[in-house]
């Protein structure tokens, strides 16, 4: 079982619709996980069934008993993120600013704070359109992204892949360097970066690629769209010559990229995209890699 | 007055809205321009500025002194994010899982770990003209964008006073990091792009917004593709779209190449002087 994992630092690369592509190609063979869980867009190509919703509980958040309080204010002198101002001359917890690092309740003269358990979203593991499974999940508005559900919905995707003896796992990442990226690419066997020709595309992906390297996982980039910028594109080609990256493939500026998506379909099950058979031989490139 | 652009999709023109709109101001008045994407920081790409202030960014975390330390164990005990960890006769400490409660340091009976510095970004100020352009950048390796983005809004605000239209230029997303960006602006603009994904993340956007109690409006970039769901979307929801950016395969390539649009395009210009109007009878009814 190989799993790969695909990034791009920059948003809007065209990273979702290629990886979607890869696992319509994959077919039943592949486990699929949308580890952009902050944006998660690929259950709109592939149509997961939800099946089998689970409630996902990271971090803590503190809660003051307004009947124990005695107003002493140790809380607020400790919180070093002012998340217990004084509202009508009582001290309140402001669920967006507090980190639930449970401090406060620790040194509470009066034990008026417990520390209570945040459900931040739910994770699903779904039987997609191609009859594959796809484990994806949906976080809550504002909720706190530490990487922890990116992490259980990749670790569960290889659960049911070893279970089920699957080739490959197939892994959406979101944009980025933090923790949700650094969670996604962790025990990754190949990385693939997408990424398009522009001073920023550029830009994310040699940054993305720092980290990358701090993993030593081998690496791979599609350059999309690249008739749009030819010089920035030839930069793009050096870096990946100049960092031992294997350039997949070019896909030229396509209009169809957006009209499959718009019917819900991945480039490759939309008849009028000329790119087509570019990602066929790209998904070909990556497993061939992926397997060395 | 203080704009964030925000999106819920990466990739839908952020940070062409941001610089450019900020180029515009810049043309009449004073504006600042603020890049709190700082995981990936692009707005520096298109401005031109001189560099007239740097400094290094650092966040708080313990430090073990063995020769105080009695082995107590409370820092383990209180730490709610397994950055501390006592193996044996040693403490550990995981910076990047450290969120600088300081509950293990001013906890530890014996003054055990005390809290230092430890770099995560750098803060960089330029100005050109009527531009102030302040951005951070993340060291790669440093896993929480949070306190750097606090520490970033807390200089501008330092710096520049109230009455100045400031444009924050936000991350992509829905989650902590966002929430850091626009929970103390005055106003915040979505942008978004008119297909399945962009609608998608919109919603999730707004409900972000609304969550977070905001007043905001949309920009439609890329208009042309896709369908009509975003903005019957909008209309439904009853949210001003405040200006709709076509699609042009040339604007994709003036920002390729790092470059402004907003003096080469004329239907761009437009659209632009439509978000700037409506910031300012913002900024008026604010000022009332």
């Amino acid at each position: 079982m190989k799993e790969i994992v695909i990034i791009s630092g920059k948003g809007g690369t065209g990273k979702t619709s290629i990886t979607a592509s890869f696992a319509v190609l994959g077919g039943k063979n592949v486990v699929v996980a949308d580890c952009d869980v902050d944006a998660a867009d690929m259950h709109l190509l592939m149509q997961p069934d939800f099946a089998q919703p689970e409630d996902f509980y990271s971090g803590e958040l503190a809660v003051i008993d307004q009947d124990k309080c005695t107003q002493c204010g140790e809380c607020a002198d400790v919180c070093r993120f002012s998340a217990i101002p004084v509202i009508d001359g009582q001290y309140i917890v402001d669920a967006l600013s507090c980190e639930g690092c449970g401090y406060c309740a620790r040194i509470c003269p009066t034990e008026a704070i417990t520390n209570v358990e945040l459900m931040v979203g739910k994770w699903y593991t779904s039987t997609v359109k191609t009859g594959g499974t796809m484990v994806h999940a949906k976080l809550g508005v504002g909720a706190d992204n530490s990487g922890k559900l990116v992490a259980k919905v990749k670790n569960e995707a290889k659960k049911i892949s070893s279970n089920t003896n699957k080739d490959y796992i197939i892994v959406d990442g979101s944009p980025g360097i933090g923790c949700p990226v650094v969670s996604s690419i962790s025990g990754a066997n190949f990385v693939v970066l997408v990424t398009e020709p522009s001073v920023s595309g550029l830009h994310d992906l040699k940054r993305v690629y720092q980290l990358v390297k701090k993993f030593k996982i081998k690496a791979g980039c599609i350059i999309n769209k690249s008739d749009i910028n030819k010089e920035v594109s030839k930069e793009i080609e050096k870096f990946l010559e100049k960092e031992d990256i294997v350039h997949i493939s070019s896909l030229p500026y396509d209009e169809t990229f957006t009209e499959a998506m718009t019917e819900g379909k991945t480039i490759v099950e939309y008849e009028k995209s000329k790119l087509y058979n570019s990602i066929v031989e790209s998904w070909k490139k990556v497993q061939l890699i992926a397997n060395k | 007055m203080n704009i964030a652009i925000a999106s819920g999709k990466g990739g839908t023109g952020k940070t062409t809205i941001s610089t450019n709109l900020a180029a515009l101001f810049a043309e009449k008045q004073k504006v600042i321009l603020s890049d709190l994407d700082v995981e990936e920081p692009n707005s520096g790409l298109f401005i031109e500025a001189e560099l007239v202030h740097e400094e290094n960014k650092f966040k708080m975390i313990p430090e073990w002194v063995e020769d105080k330390c009695t082995l107590c164990g409370i820092c383990q005990d209180v730490c709610n994010f397994h950055a501390v960890i006592q193996l044996g006769t040693k403490i550990m400490i995981f910076p990047e899982l450290c969120h600088s409660c300081y509950a293990c340091s001013e906890l530890c009976p014996t003054e055990a770990l005390p809290m230092m510095q430890k770099k995560m970004g750098v803060l960089k100020h330029f100005d050109s003209g009527n531009l102030s352009f302040i951005e951070s950048r993340l060291d790669v390796g440093e896993e929480q964008a949070v306190p750097l983005i606090a520490q970033t809004i807390e200089y501008v605000r330092e710096k520049f006073t109230d009455n100045i239209i400031k444009i924050y230029d936000a991350p992509p997303g829905t989650s902590c990091p966002v929430i850091e960006a626009t929970k103390d602006a005055d106003f915040v603009i979505l942008v978004t792009e008119p297909t399945p994904f962009g609608l998608h993340d919109l919603k999730l956007a707004v409900e972000t917004m609304r969550e977070l109690k905001k007043e905001f409006a949309v920009i439609v970039n890329r208009d042309g593709i896709g369908n009509d769901d975003v903005l019957e979307y909008c209309n439904t929801e009853t949210i001003p779209v405040i200006a709709k950016i076509p699609n042009d395969r040339r604007i994709a390539e003036l920002y390729s190449s790092g470059k402004l649009i907003y003096n080469q395009h004329i239907e761009v210009r437009k659209q632009l002087e439509s978000i700037k109007d409506y910031i300012l009878d913002l900024n008026q009814s604010s000022v009332k």
